[in-house]
């Protein structure tokens, strides 16, 4: 049950401070929502060159839970679905691979959104 | 002129001894702390990700399958949390540790949603969704579409 908890750590703590940096360093042009977008289009194309993969063994949800790992799977997604339908995979293989988080963000976003009231 | 009436300044600080009284009261840089921070708020949500992914795992889900649905939990407590008021704080602490992993983007979907539901259902909540995820989608989608083209055109 704890296997890999400690490359996790590692792998998704290095990714969140070059997040970090990245906010620190351009302070005040990089908002979180610039973050989010430079992790999801950074994440794709290090998928697609063959990076990210490896870092996705090494750190299980370390590189799987940031949102470059999102992107990753977009790609990858993309990839596998042009080898079987060619073409047409470009555009159905990255949203069909992130289907499941995509429809999870937007269900339980918006339950909870209904649901709570914002505080303060 | 006037030069005679002036005061007397009340403070005798000679214009070297006020450059180090400022660095003095000036707040130390705060990247290193910022990035120390974000890195165990970061590593810990990335490690209880990882916890589901063993768990999910263990019920006979291939690797694959285990680490989405660990994905779709952690967007589940990443909403939850907000909604209940707790991300925030976390946010305060951890900076990027938050933002980056699922969690935020979970929170990036529920906080403007929350906030604007007095704007109504449709245009409220349902608009406010997507004020981060939305951008996210659109750059992901069409980087993933561009990404699929290309490997298209080289094999």
């Amino acid at each position: 049950m704890f296997e890999m908890i400690v490359p996790a750590f590692i792998v998704g703590g290095i990714i969140c401070m070059i997040g970090q940096l990245l906010m620190d360093l351009t302070k005040p042009t990089f908002t979180p929502a610039h973050v989010l977008v430079s992790f999801v289009s950074g994440g794709a194309i290090l998928g697609a060159l063959g990076i990210y993969e490896p870092l996705v063994k090494i750190g299980g949800a370390g590189a799987s839970i940031p949102l470059s790992g999102f992107g990753y799977s977009l790609a990858k997604g993309a990839m596998e679905a042009v080898e079987k339908r060619g073409i047409l995979g470009a555009f159905s293989g990255g949203v069909e691979a992130t289907a499941v988080g995509i429809a999870a963000a937007i269900f339980f976003g918006y339950l909870i959104s209904v649901a709570f009231k914002p505080k303060g | 002129m006037a030069d005679q009436t002036l005061k007397k300044p009340l403070l005798s600080v000679t214009a070297e001894k006020y450059q180090t009284l400022i660095k003095q009261y000036t707040p130390k840089p705060t990247i290193i702390k910022n990035v120390v921070r974000a890195f165990i708020v970061g590593g810990i949500i990335c490690s209880i990700g990882q916890i589901f992914i063993n768990l999910f795992s263990s019920f006979g889900l291939a690797r694959v399958e285990a680490s989405t649905a660990a994905t779709a939990t952690m967007i589940f407590l990443g909403a939850l949390l907000t909604g209940l008021g707790v991300y925030d704080e976390i946010g305060k602490f951890g900076g990027a540790g938050s933002i980056v992993p699922v969690t935020g983007f979970a929170n990036s979907i529920v906080a403007p949603a929350m906030e604007f539901k007095r704007e109504g259902y449709v245009m409220g909540v349902g608009a406010k969704l997507f004020t981060v995820a939305g951008p996210v989608l659109v750059y992901g989608i069409a980087t993933s579409i561009v990404v699929g083209f290309v490997y298209f055109l080289l094999h």
